[in-house]
């Protein structure tokens, strides 16, 4: 493939995405690593269902008195959000805006660290209660699914800073699209995942 | 670079082979990565037959004993097994389909370095003096109460392997979906493409399952966890469940691809088509679908209750029906056809009874109240010898003389095979048919010994000289590989002369970009087709000769394997040692840094030049 090569609007193709071999083979390729991502979380959340509440004897923690749904609340509207942005972002990789998506998607890391800060922040506040890693089944199975969630949140934001600066100067061709495009696809991934957890943790948690 | 052949040095060779992405090497890196392991883990079985051959021995001490079954079963499952199909579905699938190379030459090659140093890992425990103890399974109450690393060895080294065995899975997935050769259809992929197929689908889904379990392992033991400590509110089932959720479909990982290989062998070597190829795609992807629906068949005694019992009896025993297909199928294909009894065909032939066996067996354990009867007996031990070993390693054994031309460009003497075979065969049948009596007969699995006068010491006897018969087969064979690399006499194209798809139409082994042009599929065995009406070449090229595009050569796989396998002792010692934690992070760091420098640098493969195709072809001597 040639690096080199110079588009314009109207030469780029309508899916940089999957135009050439390599990039049809991320494409499917990815979408087959997000199923086994949704195993492996699938795992997480009935393990957390089974043990959820669960302590030591005279366990004093349970999940209506430990979550605050006004902070999650907010964590919720910044991923949905960024996952919005990012698909503004796609919107300009498929009109060969370069300028433009890499604007947005830096508005969708933006977004994504904020989320990650309040996480941080929750993690933070749980432990000053009490609420430590090591303090029960339920705490355990709580830090590692909402704990490894976050940890993919962190590996996009990395992923995304370095696809930014990588490519600053040299702008969008058929090699980095299938790269920016597979990013975005994660990005959706982490968000639905979120929603799950938002439901069946927090939700569930509160009121259930 | 240049495909004529040139004498290199060592150093180069051997850089060559570091940093290879090409399919075909990494399918004999597998190979003999996983025949290494192989071999440690027949000297293991060897012990404990050892061990067990007469009442009352103390041949190895008890704590021993559980050392050893644990990594056996490791060692043979996720070492061994896996890693050797794995290099056969590398050198063979993507000739079987018309590819130039796997869909992602880069993650190829590190799911190879992954598994080998994971490998590794487990088996430094060895010379480190803890080595993991709770059996293969592993299950939770007793192995987060194993004292010293033992433990820690086997969830970080699997750990290691089960992700390079990941990547394998969606590598092997996406070549099948995107990179067939025009013609190509799936209804006319060969079978051992199908099943590769199928149980790469089954990789994607069983594998991650493990990962967590590990994880949660690694956390109880190593972090402070408490998912399994009931004291804290933990539950040992959850291991269960996800250990068996992950290790049922694993059965059928390993046994799916066997089947393609019979199926293959049962083709070439009856000079027939094979019997309901609709019939048998269908029976192989119902199997993986059902795969994951038996999980629960291993834990019919933990008291899930007489319903879900139920539930999973029913299921379990519905596999037998698309299993029984493939029986029929295979038959059927031999009816009637010109039957060549080689050395491949020989194991084929005895896969059939052997396996059939094993399946009837498994059927009987898959009867929830009679399981209760049979549970942790030698009843069981005999049960999925007779699957894994009639089986599998018939089928590895089987296609290591049948596609040994493929890889290496030369020939096993079929006399020695056809020893190896009597001897392996006849030993097989030997250690595991008297455990089904044993098991009857009340010996529990995993006893490290056992007093005199129960009437178990005959059987035991016999047992043991089995193994002994297996282990010359073995040694047949190894001594068979060395004569036929010192002589060194190279084979053609079809050194079977039946070939039937693709990879028979090529030279052995093939040149590096494998198809000159991509061949045009004109159906089922296209080659066969094509031989039968009269082209020589069995091929039909879809495409001009024109500039092929390849990957280039890496040393990243190997590196970021290895910050990972750094990064595993740091994580052991990181509470006891004070050089714990920091080597934990370096290797960590080590690995995200290699992996960053691949995403940065632009790699883009390269071109072979049209003319250097035409000198290649001239040189092979006017071949098309």
């Amino acid at each position: 493939m040639d690096l080199n090569k110079k588009f314009t609007p109207e030469t780029w193709p309508d899916h940089p995405e999957t135009a050439t071999l390599e990039a049809k083979n991320k494409f499917v390729g990815f979408w087959l690593f997000l199923g086994g991502e949704t195993i492996l979380f699938a795992t997480l959340f009935a393990t957390y269902i089974a043990l959820k509440n669960s302590g030591p004897s005279g366990f004093g923690f349970s999940t209506q008195e430990l979550y605050e749904l006004p902070l999650v609340f907010v964590m919720t509207m910044l991923l949905l959000t960024s996952s919005l942005t990012s698909v503004f972002a796609m919107y300009h990789l498929r009109n060969f805006n370069f300028k433009k998506m890499q604007l947005w998607l830096a508005i969708t890391a933006f977004l994504g660290l904020g989320f990650l800060m309040l996480e941080v922040y929750e993690f933070t506040h749980y432990v000053h209660l009490g609420f430590t890693y090591n303090n029960s089944a339920f705490s355990s199975a709580f830090y590692t699914l909402v704990g490894t969630h976050g940890f993919h949140v962190a590996v996009g934001l990395v992923w995304i800073t370095l696809l930014i600066f990588r490519n600053a100067k040299r702008g969008l061709n058929l090699y980095n699209a299938t790269k920016y495009y597979t990013f975005s696809l994660y990005w959706h991934f982490i968000d639905v995942v979120w929603v799950f957890i938002f439901t069946v943790v927090y939700l569930m948690g509160v009121i259930g | 670079m240049s495909s004529v052949a040139q004498k290199k040095g060592f150093g180069a060779t051997l850089w060559d082979w570091l940093t290879t992405v090409d399919h075909k090497k990494i399918g004999i890196l597998y190979f003999l990565g996983g025949g290494f392991f192989f071999v440690v883990g027949g000297i293991e079985a060897m012990m404990i037959r050892w061990q067990l051959y007469k009442p009352n021995n103390d041949f190895v001490s008890a704590g021993l004993f559980n050392d050893l079954i644990t990594m056996h079963g490791t060692t043979m499952i996720f070492l061994a097994a896996m890693p050797i199909l794995f290099g056969f579905m590398n050198a063979i699938v993507p000739l079987q389909i018309g590819a130039r190379d796997v869909a992602f030459p880069f993650i190829n090659s590190l799911g190879f370095w992954m598994f080998f140093f994971g490998g590794l890992f487990l088996n430094i425990s060895w010379l480190y003096g803890e080595v993991p103890n709770a059996g293969w399974t592993s299950y939770a109450s007793l192995s987060i109460a194993s004292e010293g690393h033992g433990i820690d060895f086997y969830a970080i080294g699997l750990q290691i392997a089960g992700g390079g065995t990941l990547m394998a899975g969606i590598n092997f997935l996406v070549t099948i979906i995107n990179m067939r050769a025009p013609g190509m259809t799936y209804m006319r992929m060969p079978l051992f493409t199908w099943t590769t197929f199928v149980a790469s689908a089954m990789i994607l889904f069983a594998f991650p399952p493990l990962t967590i379990g590990l994880f949660f392992l690694t956390f109880d033991r190593m972090f402070g966890g408490n998912f399994f400590d009931h004291t804290m509110g933990g539950n040992t089932i959850i291991w269960e469940h996800i250990f068996w959720i992950f290790g049922h479909p694993e059965v059928y990982i390993l046994i799916l691809p066997a089947f393609g290989i019979f199926s293959e062998i049962f083709s070439i070597f009856s000079r027939k088509r094979l019997f309901g190829y609709p019939s048998m795609v269908f029976a192989t992807v119902l199997i993986g679908f059902l795969g994951f629906m038996v999980w629960a068949h291993h834990m019919f005694t933990v008291g899930l209750g007489p319903t879900a019992n139920a539930i999973f009896a029913v299921a379990t025993m519905a596999i037998a029906v698309p299993t029984g297909v493939k029986i029929f199928n295979w038959l059927l294909t031999m009816w009637g056809g010109s039957i060549k009894v080689t050395t491949p065909m020989l194991y084929a032939l005895g896969f059939i009874p052997s396996f059939v066996m094993g399946g009837v067996t498994g059927v009987m354990q898959g009867a929830a109240p009679l399981d209760y009867q049979l549970h942790d007996s030698y009843f069981i031990v005999a049960h999925f010898h007779y699957v894994i070993v009639g089986g599998v390693v018939l089928a590895i054994l089987a296609a290591t003389h049948l596609y040994w031309p493929k890889m290496f460009g030369t020939m096993l003497n079929e006399t020695l095979g056809k020893i190896t075979f009597t001897f392996f065969f006849i030993g097989f049948h030997m250690t595991f048919l008297i455990q089904h009596w044993l098991g009857f007969w009340g010996m529990p699995r995993r006893v490290w010994t056992y007093m005199d006068g129960q009437g178990w010491n005959l059987a035991n006897l016999i047992s043991t000289c089995g193994a002994l018969l297996m282990a010359i087969g073995v040694i047949v064979l190894v001594y068979n590989v060395i004569i036929t690399s010192i002589k060194n006499v190279k084979v053609g194209n079809d050194p079977w002369g039946d070939g039937r798809t693709l990879e028979w139409a090529i030279e052995s082994p093939p040149i590096y970009y494998n198809f000159p042009a991509t061949p045009l599929v004109r159906g089922l065995d296209t080659v066969w087709i094509e031989k039968m009406e009269g082209n020589e070449t069995g091929l039909t090229p879809a495409e001009p000769i024109k500039d092929i595009h390849m990957p280039n050569g890496s040393i990243i796989p190997i590196l970021m394997s290895f910050g990972l396998f750094i990064a595993g002792f740091g994580a052991m010692f990181r509470t006891e040692e004070a050089w714990g934690l920091p080597v934990l992070i370096f290797g960590l760091l080590w690995t995200f840094v290699s992996m960053a420098a691949r995403s940065l640098q632009d790699d883009t493969g390269y071109y072979i030049k049209k003319d250097e195709i035409l000198r290649d072809l001239k040189r092979k001597g006017g071949q098309k």
